[in-house]
């Protein structure tokens, strides 16, 4: 564990960039340096950003399709449980066989979709490890602009390339500024 | 890359000849402005002091929502025999609200789903108060199918809920589909709705000025920070939620049409019901967007983000899905003279010459298939008292055109001697305008507590957002794969 002289725990080194561009430059550089433990933060979405850290696709969507898949299951027990087994319900005298099936159709399409959603909702927080509500970046008064119009890219103390002179010559010579130690607390 | 391409600055759409149009694009916010100055923009709308008028419409619509809630009361006390339905008009107002309303989320749904997946960036400057918008729709919606089938207590019934009589609903009844249909869009719009909203609420709590604004954003904000290793998952749950909206916004007012064409009624047995309700569900609800953005965009000064070329493709859209409802119609008539069925045709005679006939003449006629048309002339689509106008005739058009699909299909059944007009009571009357005010209180907290504008993806649309482009001049917006 790195400590300042002061005996703060670090937990980063962070640089903030003028421009998208900047940023989206600079993380290739930070990928190719080999950095592991690292993220770059914006106020929206770059695209092009994942390649440049080095990220592949997101695999929430393998998430949401098991998330579908168990609302169809779903809404065939809920239907066909009461339906053909505990409350058989003939109305109208209209058939009730097999051919029928396409009535049930409409339910199971929405409880997919339920399912589905719900499953894209969470997994998007709990694949981010959110909510989290504090996070020592958010030590940092400068990164207050993130959600605004500040770009920065932040390399965490614990990756095995880190060391504090290399790093911070690392982002300097990005194009990083404002460069800075980030406390792991308060 | 085409970045050899020179191309000239422009700003104003006007100053295109028509063949550069494919490789230039007008940008999507005017004037150059800057991330900064669109966070001021638009959360400086929540974080000021209300405006006076603010206080006043919300007085307004706060009383009238009011006063409907005291109608549904009142209603739900005494018994449904305080709305006017009898024989043979045993749905009037009632269903034609829900209809009107349900119909109205549609277009908040497409904005944010349908145009997201078409990669239509100039959606982000609407898209999240159209999806207030549909909530709020579908909340006044779901008011009335609730309350119509008389005893309110008993409605957990449409859930399939073990319960000791051991009754279960039918789940081959369209009017099941609906409580399924309904209830999913509902849900499935608030998760994507606050999905979108995180970025933003973090937003707030990073400026929120008091200790209680910056807790309460700060909760509703999850801990957002931008990172990226965040985008990657929520840009991949954001484009599966609007791949997931897309068919469910379709099947809800195809759903809703099966409340009607699966019955056997002339004018409701029809197979064109599902894409004709459809697309009237999206045309009523551009022209609500609409409705709602023109005065907030001259009241918050959103000129420059909103701009004439959003009201110009909106007013398209309006253009499209009024031509389809126009076809529909005509369609309708032609197949009850092709059909040769009597009381087919004899219902769309009656639809035109019988008693409601002005409902058609002004309602489906006049406001819904004529007016829009004023929208093939550019200038029209420019001028937002144009635009204003047609809308407001399809918001009341859309509703004389559910009240002459139910009413009028119901009034003159096939026995004349039971046949009858439906006369709305005071209570009908107010329950319906009272939904008025619930709809458009709720959208006034909306944008007095949210930013009525995404704004980490309308910072998206602006050049130089686009890491892989040169910008020669700096305000063009080029498209790349």
């Amino acid at each position: 564990m790195i400590r300042t002289p002061s005996g703060h725990k670090v937990y980063a080194i962070g640089a903030e960039y003028g421009s998208a561009t900047e940023l989206y430059e600079a993380a290739k550089r930070v990928r190719d340096a080999g950095f592991k433990r690292w993220d770059v933060y914006s106020p929206f979405p770059i695209h092009g950003m994942d390649e440049a850290m080095g990220l592949g696709k997101s695999w929430l969507s393998a998430v949401v399709l098991i998330g579908g898949i168990t609302g169809l299951l779903t809404a065939v027990v809920v239907e066909f449980g009461p339906s053909w087994g505990l409350y058989p319900l003939i109305v109208h005298g209209k058939p009730f066989d097999w051919k029928t099936v396409p009535a049930f159709f409409p339910i199971m399409f929405e409880l997919t979709v339920l399912f589905g959603a719900f499953s894209a909702f969470f997994a998007w927080q709990i694949m981010n490890g959110l909510p989290r509500w504090h996070h020592p970046l958010f030590n940092w008064d400068r990164f207050s602009r993130v959600t605004n119009d500040g770009f920065f890219l932040a390399i965490e103390a614990r990756d095995p390339r880190f060391s504090e002179m290399e790093t911070h010559e690392l982002l300097v010579e990005t194009g990083g500024m404002h460069i800075t130690i980030v406390h792991e607390e308060d | 890359m085409e970045g050899a391409v020179a191309v000239p600055e422009v700003i104003e759409g006007e100053e295109l000849a028509p063949t550069e149009k494919p490789l230039t694009r007008v940008p999507l916010v005017l004037n150059r402005r800057s991330y900064g100055w669109l966070t001021e923009r638009i959360a400086g709308a929540v974080e000021n002091r209300a405006p006076r008028w603010w206080w006043v419409a919300f007085a307004v619509t706060a009383a009238i929502a009011g006063f409907g809630l005291f109608c549904l009361g009142y209603q739900i006390s005494t018994g449904v025999g305080t709305w006017g339905l009898n024989h043979p008009v045993g749905w009037a107002w009632d269903i034609t609200n829900f209809v009107f309303w349900i119909g109205i989320g549609h277009a908040g749904t497409l904005i944010s789903a349908i145009l997201y997946l078409l990669r239509q960036k100039w959606r982000t400057s609407i898209n999240r108060s159209a999806e207030a918008m549909t909530l709020f729709a579908v909340i006044c919606a779901a008011i009335f199918p609730g309350i119509h089938v008389g005893r309110v207590w008993m409605a957990w019934y449409l859930a399939p809920l073990p319960n000791n009589y051991g009754i279960w609903p039918n789940f081959r009844s369209p009017l099941m589909w609906d409580v399924f249909a309904v209830s999913t869009y509902f849900t499935v719009s608030v998760l994507f709705w606050y999905t979108g909203l995180v970025p933003d609420l973090g937003t707030l709590r990073d400026r929120a000025t008091s200790k209680i604004k910056k807790f309460l954003y700060g909760i509703f904000a999850l801990g957002w920070r931008g990172s990226n290793r965040h985008w990657r998952h929520y840009e991949m749950a954001y484009l599966l939620l609007a791949g997931i909206s897309t068919p469910l916004v379709l099947s809800v007012h195809s759903v809703v049409s099966f409340d009607f064409a699966t019955s056997i009624l002339p004018t409701w047995h029809t197979t064109i019901f599902p894409p004709y309700f459809v697309a009237g569900a999206i045309f009523g609800g551009f022209a609500m967007v609409l409705t709602l953005m023109l005065p907030a965009r001259a009241l918050f000064k959103l000129h420059d983000i909103i701009t004439l070329q959003h009201i110009d493709k909106m007013a398209k859209i309006i253009l499209l899905t009024g031509s389809i409802v126009s076809y529909a119609y005509a369609m309708e008539f032609f197949i009850a003279w092709y059909s040769g069925n009597q009381y087919e045709r004899f219902a769309f005679w009656n639809r035109v010459l019988g008693p409601y006939w002005w409902y058609w003449w002004v309602g489906m006629l006049f406001c819904n298939a004529l007016s829009p048309q004023l929208f093939w002339f550019r200038w029209c689509r420019r001028n937002v008292y144009v635009v204003y106008f047609v809308c407001m005739c399809v918001n009341a058009g859309m509703w004389f055109e559910r009240f002459i699909i139910i009413v009028g299909g119901l009034h003159r059944d096939f026995l004349p001697s039971s046949w009858g007009l439906f006369i709305p009571t005071w209570v009908d009357i107010w329950t319906f305008i009272g939904t008025h005010g619930i709809f458009l209180s709720l959208f006034l907290l909306f944008i007095r507590f949210l930013p009525m504008i995404a704004m980490s993806e309308v910072k998206t649309a602006l050049p130089e957002s686009d890491v892989h482009a040169q910008h020669p001049a700096g305000a063009m917006e080029k498209e790349h794969a």
